[in-house]
């Protein structure tokens, strides 16, 4: 954009703006609030909606603000007589064709059309509907997104989504006219196409056509069984997150309510998935280290640079996309089906639990858990590691629905063993977490010291850009370790499948050297997965991430292979990281799936 | 090979493999094989490195780029306002009766499917119907038939 200033006046106040400014954007400077459906903070413009239109004085016809540039001399005005009948006159036409059964919609109370027909206050029909309930499809083939197309407005925010976000391309606007729909190649269901389940469409989605898979009330029926005893996990990003719908603002850190509020609920032994996340590290850390050294001393062909695993979408997404670089995958489990496959062994044991009679649920940022959890290969404790996924949004419905009064809540901890964990576990839940939490653990195994970073921040992985890159010179390393006297760490950062994309691209054609990277499916890393509370943009991703490195800083421990109860799993049962029992119960293979 | 892996390649190779090929593409399939197959899509895609639902999103954006298997000689009759005021559903009535097919079905032996169109131009000759690529105008129910018959004479 030009740094040229362009002078316009809205509803007769006068405002400079950068020359490609839209009107919509100028308004919002003075403070006009300008409805959209269409538009969004992390997409291109589409100006199909047309809620957002104006009046512009000298112009035949009202424009739409999101998709016209301020011009010189300009006099616009957003909320004239003809602009509010106008607007009223599109909502009429989008309800129209809209299944509006608000009462019994998922999306009841946070539907941006139903918002915007309260605004508007728009009464008995005036348009005929057009397209009949009919030739309406509801598709709830995938474990993880339910696709209402009677709900469906056609704003293509998610087919956007799929494609500049994620580079998937799942989701594409089908045929013309009155029979123009959302659809995947031929129609075919969501568990036949190449949707990764990543949810970020959902995210996006302005009404209730698309919304996750939910599980309720399955998880409130085990809570209601008294043979059974349910166990909870909570992600790293559930925590920064959960306050949104449940009254604070972005960026609000509620573990301590989070933990009071699932004790209430009723769950049996309230975990943490940050467990898993210090375990992880220290099985994957090996699994890195041990690579290394099986490429530098022994020589073998090995598949470098290593890739991160905790992300399902993404997991999914290479299974289509890149199935020559599944052997770069790590072999490690995502956290959450560590944590599964743990409880119903290890945990069971140690509390004198028959796991026949455990559930196990699991609070994700993620709507990609939930098809994750029902992997064939996910069954490795002789039972389905995780029973129940269910994302943040979802808690926040279960704790409005148990009454409680959550900003009143006293701060409660987290239920021992498997409830302790460090600060490298909570910064899993932003992009280059797993990275920075690898480097505080693997630098230390190796050098003895802690990383050459101030107070433990490894600054150049944190932070939004698309690919981040760093290098670690390993210096001093101890005896065992000599192989990597000198040697410089290359690793590299992608967060959302965009991103991704162009990252596998350049390590397929060979122009990257890396040994590690880190990829997460979603902007911004699991705290803006597809599980989280709706709306997101840049600005409340970034209030999330500041939330996730405060929390980290807060905790009395920073480095995963400090966790006391880390060092006990491995002496009272795991033996050593990648050891026989690691092997059988933490990691994992991949299968290659079509992209077509 | 497959005869549409060998068809999409040569196209490919014509047209080149950017986006903009894409329709190109599709045109000279639905040329050679009357409509647009799953397998076909799911080629194009491939060679061009789209999505096959982008491919299908275009495709069922067209009306003349057909996603259903469609007989050797396609007949649309124009179904908007001028042609349906000059009697569009008489000739429809007349061919369905003499093909033995309704709007949207293909004849048995494949030789035929009856469609609709939207408007095609020749609003001031109506009613007109079309025939692969040739136009009649000003057609009546018998000339229609008769036309039919000449196409069914002619594609063995």
């Amino acid at each position: 954009m030009s740094e040229y200033l362009v002078n316009l006046k809205v509803n007769n106040i006068a405002v400079s703006v950068k020359e490609g400014t839209t009107i919509l954007d100028a308004s919002k400077k003075l403070n006009f609030n300008i409805p959209t459906l269409c538009n969004h903070p992390d997409l291109s413009v589409a100006g199909n909606c047309r809620v957002c239109v104006v009046e512009v004085k000298g112009a035949r016809l009202l424009a739409a603000s999101c998709a016209t540039p301020v011009s010189e001399g300009m006099e616009v005005f957003t909320n004239s007589e003809k602009v509010r009948t106008a607007r009223k006159h599109v909502i009429e036409l989008l309800l129209s064709e809209h299944n509006a059964d608000c009462t019994k919609c998922f999306k009841n109370g946070h539907c941006e059309l139903q918002d915007l027909a309260s605004e508007y206050r728009v009464g008995d029909h005036v348009f005929i509907d057009l397209v009949k309930s009919k030739d309406k499809i509801l598709d709830i083939s995938s474990p993880s997104i339910s696709k209402d197309d009677s709900k469906c407005i056609r704003c293509q925010r998610c087919v956007r989504t799929c494609e500049e976000l994620q580079s998937v391309s799942a989701l594409a606007v089908v045929k013309k006219g009155d029979h123009q729909r959302i659809s995947t190649f031929m129609n075919k269901p969501l568990d036949e196409v190449v949707c990764t389940n990543c949810g970020q469409c959902i995210n996006r989605c302005p009404t209730g056509s698309l919304t996750e898979r939910t599980y309720l009330d399955e998880v409130w029926n085990a809570i209601n069984d008294p043979s059974k005893h349910v166990v909870v996990q909570t992600a790293p990003a559930v925590r920064i997150g959960l306050g949104e719908d449940l009254g604070y603002e972005p960026g609000e850190r509620v573990t301590g309510k989070m933990v009071a509020a699932l004790r209430h609920i009723g769950f049996d032994s309230v975990l943490d998935t940050d467990f898993t996340a210090d375990l992880t590290i220290m099985e994957e850390g090996t699994e890195l280290l041990t690579r290394l050294k099986r490429a530098l001393v022994d020589g073998e062909k090995v598949a470098l640079p290593m890739m991160t695993s905790c992300s399902p979408g993404w997991i999914k997404f290479q299974e289509h996309m890149f199935p020559d670089l599944l052997d770069n995958l790590s072999t490690c489990k995502s956290p959450q089906q560590m944590f599964g496959a743990l409880v119903k062994t290890y945990y069971a044991k140690k509390k004198g639990i028959d796991p026949k009679n455990m559930v196990s649920v699991s609070i994700m940022p993620c709507t990609a858990k939930k098809f994750e959890c029902g992997r064939p290969e996910m069954r490795d404790s002789g039972y389905q590691d995780v029973d129940y996924v269910l994302t943040t949004r979802e808690l926040a419905m279960m704790v409005k629905q148990a009454g409680i009064d959550f900003m009143k809540l006293d701060d409660e901890k987290y239920d021992s063993i498997m409830g302790n964990s460090t600060g490298a576990a909570v910064i899993f839940g932003a992009t280059g977490g797993v990275m920075e939490a690898a480097l505080r653990t693997a630098y230390e195994i190796v050098t003895g010291r802690e990383v050459p970073f101030t107070n433990l921040k490894i600054m150049p992985v944190r932070g939004f850009e698309g690919i981040k890159e760093a290098k670690v010179m390993i210096k001093d390393v101890k005896p065992e370790w000599a192989f990597l006297e000198g040697a410089e760490l290359s690793v590299a950062i992608a967060h959302g499948l965009h991103n991704a994309n162009e990252l596998m691209k350049a390590v397929r054609a060979g122009t990257a050297s890396y040994h590690f990277i880190e990829v997460m499916g979603c902007p911004g890393g699991c705290l803006g997965g597809g599980g989280q509370p709706i709306p997101t943009s840049p600005e409340i991703r970034q209030k999330r991430a500041t939330a996730i490195y405060a929390e980290d800083e807060g905790l009395p421990l920073r480095k995963s292979h400090e966790n006391p109860e880390v060092a006990q799993i491995y002496k009272d049962f795991l033996g050593e990281p990648l050891g026989h029992k690691s092997h059988d119960l933490l990691h994992t293979h991949y299968k290659e799936r079509k992209r077509y | 090979m497959s005869n549409i892996e060998t068809l999409v390649k040569d196209l490919v190779e014509k047209h080149g493999k950017s986006r903009n090929s894409l329709m190109p593409v599709l045109q000279g399939i639905v040329k050679e094989e009357r409509f647009l197959s799953e397998e076909s899509m799911i080629m194009v895609a491939k060679e061009l490195d789209l999505s096959a639902a982008e491919v299908y999103g275009t495709a069922s954006f067209y009306t003349f780029l057909d996603t259903e298997p469609r007989g050797k000689n396609i007949v649309r009759i124009c179904k908007t306002i001028s042609c349906h005021m000059k009697g569009k559903d008489e000739i429809i009535e007349a061919l369905e009766s003499s093909m033995k097919i309704k709007v949207g079905e293909t004849s048995h032996d494949k030789k035929f499917t009856l469609l609709t169109a939207n408007c095609l131009g020749w609003c001031h000759k109506g009613p007109v119907m079309l025939v692969n690529d040739v136009v009649f105008p000003e057609i009546t129910p018998q000339k229609a038939i008769e036309v039919i018959q000449d196409y069914a004479k002619n594609s063995k």
